[in-house]
């Protein structure tokens, strides 16, 4: 089981593996934003928190496709599935991969890029615990998505259009989170109920996302 | 280790293959399938290897007891070979790889990207992997493609050595591998010929849910 986590590591992180793609798309749409919007820091600060959590869940759908794609692409998953090792726990594990490797990061850069569109002090701490407890939720949900459209050839647009909608719960309250932090109020209730959607994925997408696989390797 | 098929009917998406095929193989024995393109070698394997459930039949043999090999060879191309067969050798809980590096020569190429290897190689390596797997029934699809004359009897070399330990394999092959205890079945006869592709939506799962 570490063997495929530890895989899945030095695979992102070599040439090709797309490591550090989703940070800098993350960076580029932060950095976008005030060409949008305009620059007056009072209207930025307002819509920071929204904004840098919007921009961390595009970015983490950028890479989706490759959680399963590639090894679909070289025969590695057929010999993954006749394997030791249930689907479920391959599931498991390269959602976690993902999260590691592209969730994670995210979640250390957000309060960098926080300063570019003038986040509000208080927000900082409230932004990186919403992003820490809800970015997993967004790796598992697009693992489930990957698993379902796994062998469809350039499915990465369909993949997006799939998991979007699902991605809306934790935006809703991840964001809200960041918000009500950024206005000085108790965020906890919001916090808590990302920290739910994320854990209720961790329990049942796996088994989803396995079942998938298994339909997809007929 | 016996693998014993009885009356085996398999499905390649919604179109039925094979019908009625029974065969049994015996731990130390090899079973060289064969016929010709498209007969269903390839969907028998993996109905075997469980990557296709079958339509009618049981397939029995002991649990986490086969080890198949398709067509890709599965290597990723930013690791190298040790580092190919180090990941399998985690997967399967064994833990040497060095008889599977000597068995296919791959000692000289260890600390070689497997991007960067020939396909002969990769196919060696991919071959390699059978043996980290640790498991005694061998499902091997067109092993010898792109191998030459003497990587083909070093692999030969590699299932007498396999079958000599109690291990058996079933090979679909089109070569001769000079095997000295191997049966061969030929599986035309169990074409399912002129056999309607049942119902077109019968593995579809959502239908399935719905009716």
């Amino acid at each position: 089981m570490i063997g495929l986590l530890k895989r899945d590591l030095s695979l992102a992180i070599r040439a090709g593996g797309g490591f550090g793609l989703s940070l800098a798309f993350f960076l580029i749409f932060t950095a976008l934003v005030p060409f949008g919007v305009g620059p007056e820091t009072g209207r930025l600060s307002e819509m920071a928190a929204g904004l840098l959590w919007l921009g961390a869940l595009l970015a983490c759908l950028l890479s989706l496709d490759r959680i399963f794609q590639l090894d679909w692409e070289d025969g590695t998953l057929d010999l993954l599935a006749t394997s030791p090792l249930p689907l479920e726990s391959v599931a498991a594990l390269k959602a976690l991969a993902h999260w590691l490797t592209t969730g994670l990061p995210l979640v250390a850069a957000a309060p960098v890029l926080g300063i570019l569109l003038n986040l509000p002090g208080a927000a900082y701490p409230w932004l990186i615990a919403s992003l820490f407890v809800g970015t997993p939720a967004l790796s598992i949900i697009g693992a489930f998505g990957a698993a379902l459209t796994v062998g469809i050839k350039r499915g990465g647009l369909l993949l997006s259009l799939l998991v979007l909608p699902l991605y809306v719960p934790t935006l809703l309250f991840g964001a809200l989170a960041a918000t009500r932090g950024a206005q000085g109020l108790d965020a906890t209730t919001p916090l808590v109920l990302t920290a739910g959607i994320t854990l209720g994925a961790a329990a049942l997408l796996p088994f989803a996302a396995a079942a998938a696989l298994r339909v997809n390797l007929r | 280790m016996t693998l014993r098929v009885s009356d085996l009917a398999c499905a390649r998406g919604p179109a039925q293959v094979l019908a009625s095929v029974s065969f049994s193989v015996e731990a130390g024995e090899a079973l060289i399938l064969r016929g010709p393109n498209g007969a269903g070698k390839t969907t028998l394997l993996r109905t075997l290897a469980g990557l296709t459930p079958p339509i009618t039949g049981t397939i029995m043999h002991e649990e986490d007891a086969i080890a198949y090999a398709g067509h890709a060879d599965g290597l990723k191309a930013q690791l190298s070979v040790t580092e190919n067969l180090t990941f399998w050798a985690s997967i399967f809980g064994t833990d040497d790889i060095t008889p599977a590096l000597t068995a296919f020569d791959l000692h000289p190429l260890a600390d070689r990207r497997a991007g960067e290897l020939s396909a002969g190689q990769k196919r060696r390596l991919s071959l390699a992997r059978l043996l980290v797997t640790g498991r005694p029934i061998w499902c091997l699809d067109e092993p010898t493609v792109s191998l030459d004359a003497e990587n083909t009897a070093r692999f030969a070399t590699a299932v007498e050595a396999h079958l000599a330990q109690g291990g058996s394999a079933l090979i679909a092959t089109h070569i001769d591998l000079g095997l000295s205890n191997a049966r061969t079945l030929d599986i035309t006869p169990f074409i399912a010929k002129g056999l309607p592709a049942s119902d077109p939506f019968a593995d579809d799962p959502f239908v399935g849910a719905l009716s």
